[in-house]
């Protein structure tokens, strides 16, 4: 709860989205240099995290961002053309600004320098207009005389709620040498009319310092934006300035006389602001206007109660169905009406496209094609695709590690890709789409393809399938998900050891999610995973074993069968379905939930699947499809399997929802243990 | 609830298999009627159900399991202690089961003794310790610690 309030830890958040659309900003850059809108957004990017950092104590970061904002300023107005190197070492500089805000104890201040050097070097590089400032920074830097300067500057009136200090401002410029520090006060209402809060003084400082120009211009670093600043360099033999009555006109106008003069308008008067300005305040407005940040935790609270208030709901209609009372019913139904809307709404409020998940991934591509010289392109497709934000966050590392083996494994280097007459540059494509209750994530390459040989002759090594057992390929690439398992002949730093493909498979596992692999040899593979809309609500079918009620999981259930009273009376020995010419192993729910309770004369079967894999479980009676609020279960059943969760009926009573994958295990087990009786006989 | 149980201390007393115990009355959120209950296969018999407390699906644990008492069929007196407790540092709501409640009652700290380790029928660290009252003897039990045992 305190971090909600922390300034520090908004700014960290806002920070982390900003530098995230700023590097995709950039990605998109590099193919479009042109593009000015591109270049406006990430200038943006820059001087929004530059200005927030500055107010939240972030120096060290306001200051690096300074540095890479000024570049990007002169890319804005034409004077320096973007191109590769300089947005490589802009997206260098962007992960550089997140370890000063993230860790900026951890951050390596000559890594900064670096980066800064080469931004110089770019922004330096000939061909580009020197800027005014620049030049007179390389002037002063050369030699460095003590020189007097007058430095006239007027807050914004509402500086100081913004965390301004004026007086801060003035010790940093007394610090710098011998100042003379005067206030213009000609601004400043009566009394009556006097807000304190606002700053309504000017002050007009005669500094003579050794520091060059940039020093001082630093000093208003954090402030640039909403300040009316003039820094006049003021001749050595024409110090009339200092001793001249305050110019009683506004705005300040340069001293004439001076002997030469650096104008640093970071602000035109207010009536006349710059377009980009108008823009960023017309975006800013924008912004407020079509988003507001909650946090994520209110909204599983609100996310909760709808669910509850849908149960309540459901349960009222059940006892209004004996009602005949008209005026009741006509008022059960608007409720109805009204919580299905508002549940829906609140679904949607979760909801966010996956194109913000998508979007990371191409700075992975690219560095990993770079690290392992291949040349490789990345499409994606279905970006607006729409998917609950904590199943995107979650998505995050599977989807790194399969686009890493891609990459990795997958594509080939260009010569072996010309070789086998395929273009040299290899391709990944990412897609989203809906398809019923579930969204299908593929991620598909060009490359070489799984090697089902090298698959299989790894898995009979680690024993994990007999010699010579036949699998469909669907089998053997789930092996593929096997903790340890990597047939990678050499490890790389990236992938090799095993791990990762089995991370992958828990981690869609826990989020009822299924993996399907296509593989067709030099053609390429294609992954595809199938994830439920929402973590909160399923669709499940409610069926009855003996006196207890148990949902499925609707994504699962391919179809429902009556048990043939041959299966059924043969109690032991073979547990198997003929399903339209193919074996499907079966689990008596009524035997693994030990009921006692008699059977119904005709048994049922639920034909479940993960993938091709299928197990049919017998209950007693199917009940109908329910849709449901997924609770999870305490603590003390964390050891109980068959089970991923709870839910609550209409009714108010509570029902199991089973774990699938626990189920298809199990029932794989009594289709491995009949197997060889099957092959005797 | 706090370990030392020198001081006294609000405690609800109940009726577990004619025994009478004391639970701090601070971790008890309500008393509820008995409400339907769903089997848990596969769980523990101790913890094999689970009911509805509003909105929030809630294990229902039966202490006389764990005090090697007779499971007699719930009677009209028959009520679920609603408790929330610290398990492994998260907070847990659990139901217990009670053949009957009394009251709210304040135990004196100087009443409590130690469970003395003769004399005994149940696991010693399943009890904080014994208060008096009157002639009664008042077990005090250690709910924590009875939840973490399987």
């Amino acid at each position: 709860m305190t971090n909600r309030t922390d300034p520090a830890q908004i700014f960290r958040e806002e920070s982390a989205e900003l530098l995230a659309e700023l590097e995709s900003t950039l990605l998109l850059l590099e193919a479009r240099p042109d593009d000015r809108d591109l270049l406006d957004t990430a200038f943006r990017a820059l001087h929004t995290i530059k200005g927030s950092g500055a107010m939240f104590g972030f120096d060290a970061a306001a200051a690096f961002t300074h540095h890479l904002e000024s570049a990007f300023d002169r890319m804005r107005t034409g004077a320096l053309a973007p191109n590769s190197v300089l947005i490589g070492v802009a997206l260098a500089a962007k992960d550089h600004i997140r370890a000063l805000i993230e860790t900026p104890a951890l951050a390596d201040a000559a890594e900064g320098d670096r980066l800064l050097a080469l931004v110089a070097a770019q922004t330096d590089a000939p061909g580009a207009a020197p800027s005014p400032s620049v030049a007179s920074n390389l002037v002063q830097g050369a030699d460095s005389p003590v020189r007097a300067w007058r430095i006239r500057f007027r807050l914004a009136p509402d500086a100081m709620e913004r965390g301004t200090n004026p007086l801060l401002l003035l010790d940093e410029l007394r610090g710098l040498g011998d100042a003379t520090v005067r206030a213009v006060t000609d601004a400043v209402p009566p009394l009556e009319e006097l807000d304190p809060s606002r700053c309504a003084l000017a002050w007009d400082v005669t500094l003579t310092t050794a520091e060059p120009l940039s020093t001082i211009q630093d000093v208003f670093i954090f402030v640039m934006d909403d300040t009316d600043l003039t820094i006049d360099a003021v001749a050595p033999d024409a110090p009339a300035g200092v001793e001249a009555p305050p110019a009683p006109a506004q705005p300040i106008i340069p001293l004439a006389s001076a002997a030469r003069t650096d104008t640093v308008a970071t602000r035109p008067p207010q009536s006349a602001p710059v377009p980009a300005s108008g823009e960023r305040a017309a975006a800013a407005n924008a912004n407020t206007a079509s988003s507001i940040r909650v946090p994520a935790e209110r909204l599983d609270d609100l996310m909760d109660q709808v669910g509850e208030l849908v149960i309540a709901q459901a349960r009222l209609k059940q006892l209004i169905g004996a009602s005949t009372d008209l005026q009741i019913k006509s008022v059960a139904e608007e409720i109805e009406r009204l919580s299905n809307g508002l549940r829906d709404i609140t679904m949607g409020i979760r909801m966010v496209p996956i194109g913000s998940l998508f979007g990371r991934f191409r700075r992975l591509v690219r560095d990993l094609s770079q690290e392992l010289g291949k040349d490789v392109a990345l499409t994606m497709s279905g970006e607006d695709t729409e998917l609950d934000k904590t199943m995107i966050e979650r998505l995050n590392d599977p989807l790194i590690h399969i686009i890493r083996n891609s990459l990795d494994h997958g594509l080939e280097t260009a010569d072996q890709r010309s070789a086998g007459g395929k273009p040299p540059q290899g391709h990944i494509h990412l897609s989203a789409r809906h398809a019923g209750t579930q969204v299908l994530i593929t991620i598909r390459d060009d490359g070489r393809g799984l090697d089902r040989e090298r698959i299989r002759a790894k898995a009979e090594e680690q024993e994990l399938i007999q010699p010579g057992a036949k699998l469909s390929d669907a089998e053997l690439f789930q092996l593929i998900f096997h903790p340890g398992f990597s047939t990678a002949r050499t490890l790389t730093s990236l992938s090799g050891r095993g791990v990762g493909m089995d991370v992958v498979k828990r981690t869609i596992d826990a989020l009822r999610g299924t993996i399907d692999i296509a593989s067709t040899p030099n053609r390429g593979t294609e992954i595809t995973l199938g994830l439920p809309l929402t973590l909160a609500i399923i669709d499940g079918l409610l069926v009855r074993v003996g006196r207890g009620r148990y949902v499925i999981p609707l994504f699962a259930v391919e179809e429902c069968v009556e048990l043939p009273p041959m299966a059924d009376s043969r109690q032991t020995g073979r547990n198997f379905l003929n399903i339209r010419g193919a074996l499907v192993p079966f689990i008596r729910l009524r035997e693994s939930f030990a009921v006692t309770h008699p059977p119904d004369i005709y048994q049922k079967v639920v034909i479940i699947s993960t993938g091709e894999r299928r197990v049919g479980l017998v209950v007693d009676q199917v009940l109908g499809d329910h849709q449901t609020v997924i609770k999870s279960m305490s603590k003390l059943h964390a050891d109980v399997a068959n089970f991923s969760g709870a839910t609550i009926l209409g009714d108010g009573s509570v029902a199991l929802i089973l774990d699938i994958g626990q189920l298809v295990a199990a029932g794989q087990a009594v289709g491995q243990t009949v197997e060889p009786q099957r092959a005797a006989s | 609830m706090t370990d030392s149980l020198s001081q006294s201390f609000e405690a609800l007393t109940l009726n577990l298999g004619g025994e009478l115990f004391a639970i701090d009355a601070n971790c008890v959120h309500e008393i509820l009627d008995l409400i339907p209950q769903t089997d848990v296969p596969g769980a523990h018999p101790f913890v094999d159900r689970l009911i509805n407390v509003r909105g929030k699906v809630v294990p229902l644990a039966d202490l006389r399991i764990k005090f090697d008492m007779e499971r007699t069929p719930p009677t009209i007196d028959t009520r679920i202690v609603v408790v929330e407790i610290t398990l492994d540092d998260e907070p847990t709501v659990v139901g217990l089961l009670a053949d009957k409640v009394y009251e709210v009652t304040t135990i004196g700290g100087a009443s409590i003794e130690k469970t003395p380790d003769i004399g005994m029928r149940w696991r010693p660290d399943f009890i904080r310790g014994i208060g008096k009252r009157g002639a009664d003897f008042i077990v005090i039990p250690d709910i924590v610690r009875i939840l973490s045992v399987h």
